[in-house]
Formats: C-alpha cells, structure tokens, sequence
C-alpha cells in the first residue's frame, strides 16, 4: 500500500484542471456579481481557453501516462485537443453579440461551455471505458442543458429535451457495451482489452457493437442521427454552432481512440461496421439535405455526411486512415464555425431568419460576406485547390490504399451529389434578385468568417504543417 | 455455520415474502414499508456474504432516500391504487415475460463465470485477503481511481449548474422581505393622523 500514497502524474492533466478550477471560480464570480458579469465571464471564459490550449502544446513530448493508464496525452490527443479547444473558444466568442440581441445573457452560458470542453478533453485523452464514459457524460450533460436555454422558446426546450432522452439512451447503450466487454475481457483499459480481446470470443463483439451505438450516437452517425435535424433547428444558433464543431471533434476522437487501441485484433468485425455507417452517413447526409430551406437544418444534415466521410478513414484502420480524419475533422471545424458565422450574422431588423432563400442576391448586398460562404461551401462540397477537397483526398487515398474500394467509390459519388445542395445556396446567392440586405456583421462573426475562410482558401499553398502534425499525431496511437 | 444458515433462511425469507407484500399490499403505503422491509433483509444478505459497505449503502442509500421518496410521493399525490390495480390479470402475461427475461439475464450472468474461467482473474484491482471491504474501497477509490471521483463530482457541479440554469427565473415585480427595510420602518411612516370631518369618511 505504499505505491498507492505517492501522489500521481498530474503534469499531463494540467489543461484539464485549469479549465476545471477556473470555471469554478468564474462561476463564483458569475454568483456574486450576477448577470452584470456577463461579459466579463464570457471573455475570461475564451481566455481560460486559449490558456489551456497553450499548455497542450506546451507539455512534454511524447506520451504522457496519469492514472495507471486511465489517462494518456499522445501526439492524438494533442492534435485533438486544440481542435476542441478552438472550437469551444469560438463558439463562445460567436454567441456574444446574439445573446446581447435576443436578451439571453445568462452567465452560466460559457461556464458551462467551459465545463463541457473540459469533458472533451477527458474524452479526448480517456484510455479507459470509465474516463470515457465520465469524459463523455461530462461532455453532454452541458450540452443539453445549453440546448433548452431559451426557455421560453418551444423548439428550444423540445431541443433539449429530446436530445437529452435520446442522449441518456445512448449513454445507456455504451454502458451495456462496456459492461459486456468488462464482463468478456476482464479489464477496462484499452490496453488491457486489446490483450484480451482475440481470446474474449463472441461475446466481446456484442460489446463492442453496444459501444457503437454510443459513438455512433455523438458523431450523429447514421443510424443514430434521428436527433441531430430537430435538436440543430430547435437550439439557439449559437449553440448549434458550437454543437456542429467541438463535440463532434471529440467524438470522433473517442471512436478512434476506441476502436484502434482497444480493438485491433477483431479489426475485420469492427471494420464492416463502420463502412456500413460511413456509406449510411454520407448516402443519407447527400440525399436528405437537398430538400432542406432551413440553413440550419441543412447544416445537420451537411454533418452527418461529413461525420460519414470522417469515418472512412477510421473504416481503414491504417496509420494514413486516421490521419486522414484527424485532417478531415481540422478542416471541418473551419468550415462548419465559418458556415455558421454566416448563419449567425443572417439578422434583419426585425429579428433572426433561418431560411436559406433570405440569402438571395447577398452577392450584390454584401460581397464579401457571400464570397467568404462561397468558399466554403465550395470546400465543403470538395472543390479543388479548396481545403476541403484535401479533407476528403486523404480519408479516399487511405480506403483506396486499404483496399476498400467500393467505400471510395461510394464516397466520392455522395460527395457529388452533396455538391448539388451546396451549389444550389450559391446559386442563391449570385443569381437571385437581391433581398433585404443584412444588418451589419458583429466584429467577432467578422473574424472567425474571415479566418476560416482564409484557411480554405490558403491550405492549398501550404499544407506542409498540418499534414505532417496529424501523420505524426496519427502514428502516436499505433 | 448452522447460525449461518438460520440467518441466511430467516433474512431470505422475510425479503421474498415483503417482496410479494409490495405488490400484493392494498393500501399504498404499506407497499412501501413492505419494500423497505425488503431492503432491510437484502442488506442482511449482504452482510452475511461479507458485503458490509454494500449493504449500509442500500441502507442509507435505498432505505434513507429512496424509499423515503416513494413514501413521499405516495402520500402527497391522491393516486387511486384501486383503479391502476384493475388491469392486473390483463397485465400479468407481460410481467410474467418481463420476470422470465430477468431470470434469463440472471442464468447468463451466472453462466459467463462458468464459461469464461478466466475473467475473474483478469480484475484490475484483486480484492486483498485480510481487510474489510469497506477498507480495500476507500483504499482505491481515492488513491487509483481519484482521477474518476473527481470527474463524477465535476459531473455532479455541472447537474447542479444545470438544473438551476433550466429552473431559476428571476421574475420581475416579485414582492420579497426587505428585512432592513421592515425593521428600520419609524413611527412616522407607518402612521398617519388624518382629521376626519363627521360624516364625510376618509377619501
């Protein structure tokens, strides 16, 4: 009992306590100065942040074990991480100028962001089924709450809670996974499972499909996407945005994570899951989107399709398959927190629109507004020289290389289709008469527009870096 | 190992016949006596098995707060138990399904030890020979797994955050007690002298 009283490794959780105290102590400040604070919290709640995301990428080298293995930051959860961590930020910074307007200032609003990129990054780095259920409760208990915020909003508290049904039916299904393949293998780590897993027999792939459905769940892959139209259209924009971004970076993280360390040796199983769900998920994100008016119902549905273009390089199961999602959900982070820097900044005087035909003829009312959507929406659809043409080139060339043909095939057909619905909104924009301009775009919707922009537009040029981070990041879990 | 087995007999029985009492009970109330009672003997189950944490956490935790609740909720809502009792027999096929399928979950639980010798041995933390239970917990749960206690009490705060966030609304034009203002209150604003002419009443 003496190795149990030295205290363990806290160096690689350091990220995680200072958002953890420092959301604590904003909440105190939130409490005694109520909801005057609010602006305060918010930009304390961005700086918290970004220093968290400092010390990612500041910790030491290599891979850093806490917990007897509970925890693990590799180059994985280092890439990830700051992906989460830009994605929350973000996501705060756009929901300042809309909460002023709608009169929803409400200080818990970031904390709880706060708290829930908190659980993104336990997810992120959790190595065991019970850091990665904790990491993933954590993570979703904020988001249904910030789902229902606008209380007196129907659509926003039916939002919150049928995501929050549907999400603690999901959290039970992971936990049935988990206890089946605890029950099969003995152990919860994901080291100790892989050890196990080629004697466990049959019964760890009912575990396995249970935990699955988990996933599948957070990633709104289908056939676990029912939730995603209705809870994107019913919440507050804001939180829409920061819906379509951070919890999808970790969630993508946890499945990865998951699968590749846990479960290699039944790869052949794991793998025609995920193919199934990625062709499901890109069939079905290209198809049900081009009836969509809703922006931000079509946006649930874009992202359902890309969680399915993600999951083809998971569907590899190669060193190059993960990093092409590592580099996929990169550059699906801009271009969602862009497109929805848009969606936010559609206001009139009289109040938000949502429909994709206000945009008619935004080329003649604001130029550069409609240029930047352009862009990325061209990206999204996979245009070259545009980043999201290399987003999907590499996830393609890892199936390709792994043999998975018809996945590819199939990809690169949705990805077609998928362009219809993207092209259609730039139709709208370019060649429809001109409706009522918008009103002038808030600074912050200004900078994340024109930053996300700019890097689809400028990968092209020099994608030397990120490339090589993810491969790096991407061989760190082999 | 004869007074082993009495006890065994004695907290066995009383808990499957309170069991039946709950459902068979007329008056509601006395159902959730009879489940308390029943939780009693499971806990004395476990403490014959050597459980002890396991059994004062059913106590404090289903007997202290639980059960409590139920009784609550059942004396403060006037439900009619007669006319939900009615469906009885026609609901007894599905229950009796239910009942089979437990059991059959119950055999497989039971029936993966057997199939799989090897799992047990697998655990990560074996349970040390020669300390109470409750000992070998508190031994892990703050040493090895504090990292997950911590994270199931950031768990908890954010509950909290949330159900006030859902919850709390700050009406205006809510009268509240000013108790500063109740006791500084003089003679002198509280009262009034008014000269009332006859006949004419106040205003």
């Amino acid at each position: 009992m003496k190795a149990a009283l030295t205290l363990p490794a806290l160096v690689p959780l350091l990220p995680e306590m200072v958002l953890g105290v420092g959301a604590m102590v904003l909440l105190l400040v939130g409490v005694y100065r109520g909801e005057r604070a609010v602006r305060l919290i918010d930009g304390a709640s961005i700086a918290l942040l970004v220093v968290a995301g400092v010390i990612v990428l500041l910790l030491p080298e290599g891979k850093l074990v806490s917990f007897d293995g509970s925890f693990v930051v590799d180059g994985f959860a280092r890439f990830l991480k700051t992906l989460a961590i830009l994605g929350s930020a973000a996501a705060i910074a756009m929901s300042i100028d809309y909460a002023a307007r709608e009169r929803q200032q409400r200080f818990e609003y970031s904390v709880l962001i706060v708290l829930s990129t908190l659980g993104m990054l336990m997810l992120i780095s959790a190595a065991d089924l019970i850091a990665l259920y904790l990491g993933l409760e954590l993570m979703s208990l904020p988001l249904y709450v910030v789902a229902a915020s606008h209380r007196s909003v129907l659509r926003s508290t039916e939002a919150g809670l049928k995501y929050f049904v549907l999400g603690a039916l999901s959290s039970g299904m992971l936990l049935y996974g988990a206890s089946l393949t605890y029950g099969f293998t003995g152990t919860v780590t994901f080291s100790g499972i892989a050890r196990s897993a080629a004697q466990a027999g049959p019964g760890l792939i009912f575990g396995l499909v249970f935990l699955f459905v988990g996933f599948c769940f957070k990633v709104s892959a289908v056939p676990f996407h029912m939730w995603t139209p209705d809870v994107y259209e019913g919440a507050p924009t804001p939180v829409t945005a920061f819906f379509a971004a951070a919890p999808k970076v970790a969630g993508i993280a946890m499945f990865v994570r998951a699968t590749v360390v846990a479960f290699p040796a039944i790869t052949a199983q794991w793998q025609e899951i995920v193919v199934f769900v990625s062709i499901a998920s890109m069939l079905l994100g290209a198809f049900a989107a081009i009836g969509q008016r809703n922006f931000k119902r079509l946006m649930a549905y874009s992202s359902i399709g890309h969680m399915g273009f993600a999951l083809i390089g998971l569907a590899a199961g190669t060193p190059q398959g993960v990093q092409g999602v590592l580099l996929y959900m990169a550059i699906y982070l801009t271009m969602t927190l862009g497109v929805f820097a848009v969606i936010l900044a559609m206001r009139r005087s009289t109040g938000m629109v949502e429909s994709i035909d206000e945009l008619a003829g935004l080329a003649r009312t604001n130029p550069t507004m409609a240029f930047f959507l352009a862009t990325l929406l061209f990206s999204m659809a996979g245009v070259p020289p545009l980043a999201g043409f290399f987003a999907k080139i590499y996830v393609f060339l890892a199936a390709i290389q792994a043999g998975l043909y018809a996945l590819a095939v199939i990809g690169v057909l949705a990805s077609v289709v998928g362009a219809y619905y993207y092209l259609a909104i730039i139709k709208i924009m370019y060649f429809d008469e001109p409706a009522e301009g918008f009103v002038p775009m808030p600074g912050e919707l200004k900078v994340v527009l024109g930053v996300c922009g700019l890097f689809n537009i400028l990968f092209f040029f020099y994608p030397g870096p990120l490339v090589g981070v993810a491969s790096a990041a991407a061989r760190s879990l082999f | 190992m004869i007074l082993y087995a009495i006890f065994f007999y004695l907290f066995a029985g009383v808990c499957v016949a309170s069991a039946i009492m709950v459902i068979a009970a007329r008056n509601p109330v006395h159902s959730v006596l009879f489940l308390i009672l029943a939780f009693v003997n499971a806990a004395g189950l476990f403490v014959l098995m050597g459980a002890e944490f396991l059994a004062m956490i059913l106590i404090v935790v289903y007997v202290g707060a639980v059960a409590v609740l139920f009784l609550f909720v059942v004396m403060m809502l006037d439900v009619d138990f007669a006319e939900l009792r009615q469906g009885f027999l026609n609901y007894l096929p599905v229950g009796a399904v239910v009942g089979a399928v437990l059991l059959a979950e119950l055999l497989f639980l039971v029936g993966t030890w057997v199939i799989q010798p090897g799992a047990p041995k697998a655990i990560a933390v074996p349970i040390a020979a020669g300390i109470s239970n409750t000992r070998a917990l508190g031994l892990v749960l703050y040493t090895r797994y504090v990292y997950f206690f911590e994270a199931a009490g950031v768990i908890l705060l954010v509950a909290m955050v949330g159900a006030i966030v859902m919850t709390l609304y700050h009406k205006p034009g809510v009268k509240r007690q000013n108790i500063g203002a109740q006791v500084g209150r003089r003679r002198s604003t509280a009262i009034e002298l008014v000269k009332v002419k006859p006949g004419q009443g106040l205003s």
